[in-house]
């Protein structure tokens, strides 16, 4: 298959932007311990003692993915509009200009063709930090145009969601989103093109509820919550304490919603052999 | 009856009315012209009240504890329905009422959240809020209907999708996001309607049609007033200004080109006048059906996907 050759690319730089506060030392989330923060950094935010696995930024993920300088990025220029010029407490606009401030991008998700372990592949990253990952039109345009990139080049497309759900600012137009990239998904399936579902704490509401559950195989990383309403909503409704580990990658493997629960570090070669048992050159 | 606190004055006249026609019959009196002059006042305060619904008053009203359900209109605008039950793999979803019934013609597939009219129907119905079982039966029967050429009808009313512990253990998420996929790519006509409230993901389960109708006082949201309060402003008061930042009205949403057409009700609200609603509703079905029965299903699905494709607003 045509995704399969090995072509080297140039890097079109993104924006690295590690997601790690500065200092010298910080906390564990897990243990509490103090670590040294570049460790950390160069652990790709695991726990050296505890293995936590911190949340991690969209270009570090790239980084982690993607084969060195062959990541090229897609539609940085598709952002946000302000169709319903929204306004809480806050104007939209406004949480717009600082998540960009905060992140360095220009919208909650990066985009963009690479190779991995060199097998050419589609990848969108959702970025936490841009407004908790949420899914506005530019987000649900960007994976759309990553899934039909893939449905055109007949390569492999690779989904790493981190999300709160769907953006409340841009009302039912985000919502339209799920369908969007989920009806996408449709026409990849049937031109019969891997999708891999790589899910990263925490993912929830309308991204769970669309395309992150819908991949040929989905791989969570240890502990990310997963779920379509968030425990305190779940909490709230029923009036009770939920149990351990409730909503969290391992319960959702067994209760049969996700493939496999996969270390960070084993992520990008889990998924070069998934790709090969999916499209690879088979010798008889 | 059950009304809401901007229906006061006009059912406070109402029943005036009805005083003195009772009165007019008992005492034999002539209250003739002080009727007349009370049905005008009524009719022009229902005129003022309900030209300038306020998006948390629309909301209400699509809320209304007696506005028609589901069942009503498949009572009102099909004949011969049958119900079918189930999802093959756990349970029934009664949340979600579904089966083949006709309508004008045509043999169709309904299906449609049921929000329950007295307690027990309520709590049976569990407020219209479906657990996965629900859309699993949706989807059964949406295929079904597909492998026998039949085009297909869903009425969306429900707060949401359930969020509870069994919900989340049996998959929510997979069971709403399998229906988004395969709607998209179903080769029959699909007509949505929301005909009360449509509430986030758990409605837009049973929502990506070819046509996607709104009832006049209906609502669409990515979130309730009440959720969007309570995470933006941080704070549940701020439900009004919540409704009016969502844009969540029938009008609204067909100005974003989200919805196709908005399905006029018979002033006062769709439960003034269930009959006259459900009968305006079924015409407008019939005429959306007559055009989609045309269509080849290569075309119907390549522009459906083409609609679903080209939602969203953006800079580039
Ligand atoms: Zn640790």
């Amino acid at each position: 298959m045509g995704w399969f050759t090995k072509v080297k690319k140039p890097l079109e730089s993104i924006a690295f932007k590690k997601r790690i506060p500065e200092g010298v030392w910080c906390k564990c989330k897990g243990c509490k311990e103090i670590i040294y923060h570049n460790e950390l950094v160069e652990s790709f935010g695991i726990c050296p003692k505890c293995s936590h696995h911190h949340r991690i930024s969209a270009s570090e993920r790239i980084r982690l993915l993607i084969d060195d300088a062959t990541f090229e990025e897609k539609d940085a220029n598709v952002t946000s509009a302000d169709p319903l010029k929204f306004r809480d407490t806050k104007k939209y606009k406004e949480r717009l200009g600082s998540a960009q401030k905060k992140t360095g991008l220009s919208e909650g998700v990066i985009s963009g063709s690479g190779l991995l372990e060199s097998r050419q592949v589609e990848i969108a990253v959702m970025e936490f930090d841009f407004m908790g990952g949420s899914m506005g039109s530019a987000v649900g345009e960007k994976i759309t145009r990553t899934i039909e990139r893939g449905v055109e080049g007949e390569k492999p497309v690779i989904l790493v969601s981190c999300s709160g759900g769907a953006r409340m600012q841009e009302g039912l137009l985000s919502l339209m989103q799920m369908a969007k990239t989920s009806a996408a998904l449709g026409v990849l399936a049937e031109k019969k093109l891997p999708y891999l579902s790589i899910l990263s704490d925490p993912v929830s509401g309308g991204v769970t509820a669309s395309f992150a559950m819908l991949g040929d195989v989905i791989i969570s990383e240890p502990n990310a919550l997963i779920c379509f309403a968030g425990p305190r909503v779940i909490a709230q409704t029923i009036g009770e304490t939920l149990p351990e580990g409730f909503q969290r990658a391992e319960f959702l493997l067994d209760h049969g919603f996700v493939d496999m629960v996969v270390p960070r570090l084993q992520l990008k070669l889990t998924v070069a052999q998934l790709l090969d048992f999916f499209c690879g050159e088979v010798a008889y | 009856m059950d009304y809401l606190d901007f229906e006061e004055p006009i059912i406070k006249l109402e029943n005036r009315i009805e005083e003195l026609r009772e009165r007019s019959q008992s005492d034999g009196k002539d209250f003739l012209p002080e009727i007349r002059k009370l049905r005008q006042k009524a009719n022009r305060l229902r005129r003022d009240i309900f030209g300038k619904l306020s998006p948390w008053q629309r909301t209400k009203l699509a809320r209304h504890p007696m506005r028609p359900y589901t069942k009503d209109y498949i009572d009102n605008m099909t004949s011969g329905f049958m119900e079918l039950h189930g999802d093959r793999f756990y349970g029934d979803g009664v949340s979600i009422i579904s089966g083949f019934a006709n309508l004008d013609g045509h043999v169709v597939m309904v299906i449609g959240q049921q929000k329950g009219r007295d307690t027990k129907e309520k709590i049976k119905r569990n407020f219209g809020m479906s657990h996965p079982e629900g859309y699993r039966k949706a989807l059964r029967l949406m295929k079904m209907a597909e492998k026998f050429n039949r085009p297909i009808l869903t009425l969306l009313d429900t707060p949401g999708a359930y969020p509870g512990v069994g919900a989340e253990e049996r998959g929510q998420s997979e069971a709403i996001a399998k229906n988004l996929l395969v709607m998209s790519s179903l080769r029959v006509p699909i007509i949505s309607v929301v005909i009360g409230e449509g509430g986030s993901g758990g409605a837009l389960a049973l929502g990506v049609g070819d046509r996607i109708l709104m009832l006049e006082n209906s609502v669409y949201s990515v979130i309730s007033p009440e959720g969007c309060a309570a995470i933006l402003w941080n704070n549940p008061e701020k439900v009004e200004e919540a409704a009016s930042a969502l844009r969540l009205t029938a009008m609204d949403l067909f100005s974003h080109g989200l919805v196709d057409e908005v399905v006029k009700e018979p002033s006062g609200g769709a439960h003034r006048k269930p009959i006259t609603t459900a009968s305006t509703l079924r015409r407008v079905i019939r005429r959306h059906l007559n055009e989609l029965m045309k269509i080849s299903s290569d075309d119907l699905v390549s522009t459906r996907r083409n609609k679903i494709r080209n939602m969203g607003y953006f800079y580039e």
